[in-house]
């Protein structure tokens, strides 16, 4: 019973939702002011994220006429809670050494529930631009999974004795170096790094939410409460992403003397690299988007997995 | 309330609507984001629709066509919602309130919360009356 109310506590407080919350919408502001420096601009003071968020929850929250009501308003709850279990996963498996065979596999199938959430909500919404940005939402999942999922079984390949278990990677790297060290999981790496540029929907693959074309695409109808409910998921999602890809390939979270502050760094090099990204870069059509994933990318993964069977 | 009230303040998202405009206000408006003026700093941006809007920016003279929309949009607002009428005309009508198809400006459709005269108004105008908005608000 004990362990049940730890867990639930686990869930919602530290490492799960309110946490994973107010750092990933930190991580917005940091997005916001970096994005604002690069435009030579000055940019929204710390509190911003903080303020859109409590203002939402004041407003009303309009539901369109021949909308779908239960679907419409529960699919980003769905990914809310997905994304607070895999942010409690990594921080335990990190802090704790808690872990359980096949964690990985629910750690990326987790990662799916938000796009899979957004889609459901826009498709129930009956707004043509939402459906729109729904479909290619689902083209976009589909064409970054493989090579997503190729790149973090690569360093499942690369530790020794092969495991499923994430605190069985975070071991490995403790006694053997960082996978990061190796040219395969160099490779992965940045395979990662593109798909989250797609799984955060920012540019170059800010496709389903084109503000110009489709007005905010899956999030357009959403008002009040449930945008805030969406905006979050996206933050959590920007903090969530890092955290994951630190644990498998950048030696895993420390959290004890100056582990703490290169844990930091880390993390702040992998949000600036996509914030980077994100400004540097136009909008590229779903056809490109897809091509890109399913072509060079996925030979990228492909390559770098053989390195990995290879044992470079 | 408070506080739902003092992140209100902090972050008015804007939702522009041209109401049979000429073009010149919103271009105006697009000088309010750039480097020089830049109102991200007070938490505004521009959103793509109605639904996440905390400000109607209306510009434009109001003509009969456009009657229904205005409304509509309006009524989409999740409230509470303010209203900004920009520009002479969606002030007072401009030079066209003796036209033929001018139906009144805005605030004969929808209650008006501040107006930013001037034809176009200069981004400075744009800013202060946002932060007159953001007194009275």
């Amino acid at each position: 019973m004990a362990s049940t109310l730890s867990m639930i506590l686990y869930f919602l407080i530290f490492p799960g939702l309110l946490f994973t919350a107010a750092v990933g919408l930190l991580t917005t502001w940091v997005d916001r002011k970096v994005s604002a420096r690069v435009q030579w601009r000055v940019g929204p003071p710390w509190y911003q994220p903080f303020a859109d968020i409590l203002k939402l929850m004041g407003k009303e929250i309009v539901i369109p006429e021949g909308a779908k009501r239960t679907g419409f308003l529960l699919a980003p709850l769905a990914g809310l809670a997905a994304v607070g279990v895999v942010s409690m996963i990594l921080w335990l498996t990190n802090m704790r050494g808690t872990g359980f065979v096949g964690d990985l596999i629910g750690v990326i199938y987790l990662l799916t529930i938000p796009s899979l959430g957004m889609i459901i909500g826009a498709s129930a919404s009956s707004n043509p631009l939402a459906s729109v940005g729904a479909s290619r939402e689902m083209k976009l999942v589909l064409a970054y999974e493989l090579p997503f999922v190729i790149a973090i079984f690569t360093a499942v390949t690369k530790i020794s004795p092969m495991s499923l278990r994430l605190d069985s990677i975070i071991q490995y790297q403790d006694a053997n170096g960082v996978l990061l060290g190796s040219a395969s999981c160099i490779i992965a790496f940045i395979v990662c790094l593109l798909c989250m540029q797609a799984k955060l929907t920012y540019p170059p693959f800010d496709i389903p939410e084109a503000e110009t074309e489709l007005m905010d695409g899956t999030h357009m109808e959403y008002s009040g409460p449930a945008l805030a409910v969406v905006k979050t998921t996206q933050a959590m999602m920007l903090f969530t992403l890092p955290v994951f890809f630190i644990t498998i390939f950048w030696g895993g979270l420390k959290l004890t003397g100056w582990g703490l502050l290169y844990t930091i760094v880390k993390y702040v090099i992998i949000v600036t690299i996509a914030v980077l990204i994100k400004n540097t870069n136009p909008r590229v059509r779903i056809d490109q988007a897809v091509r890109f994933f399913c072509g060079p990318v996925t030979v990228l993964a492909i390559i770098g997995m053989i390195l990995a069977v290879a044992g470079f | 309330m408070g506080a739902t009230n003092w992140g209100f303040k902090k972050s008015l998202w804007v939702f522009h609507l041209n109401a049979g405009a000429c073009n010149n206000c919103d271009i105006e408006v697009l000088d309010c984001l750039c480097p020089k003026y830049d109102i991200e700093r007070f938490g505004m941006k521009l959103v793509g629709s109605v639904k996440h809007a905390d400000v109607l920016l209306v510009s434009g003279s109001v003509p009969r066509k456009v009657v229904p929309q205005l409304i509509e949009a309006y009524e989409q607002a999740p409230k509470p919602v303010a209203v900004v009428a920009l520009g002479a005309c969606g002030c007072t009508g401009g030079i066209f309130k003796d036209g033929y198809n001018f139906a009144g400006p805005i605030d004969k459709h929808i209650p008006v919360d501040a107006y930013v005269p001037g034809c176009p108004p200069r981004p400075e105008a744009i800013i202060d009356g946002i932060v007159k908005l953001m007194g009275k608000l």
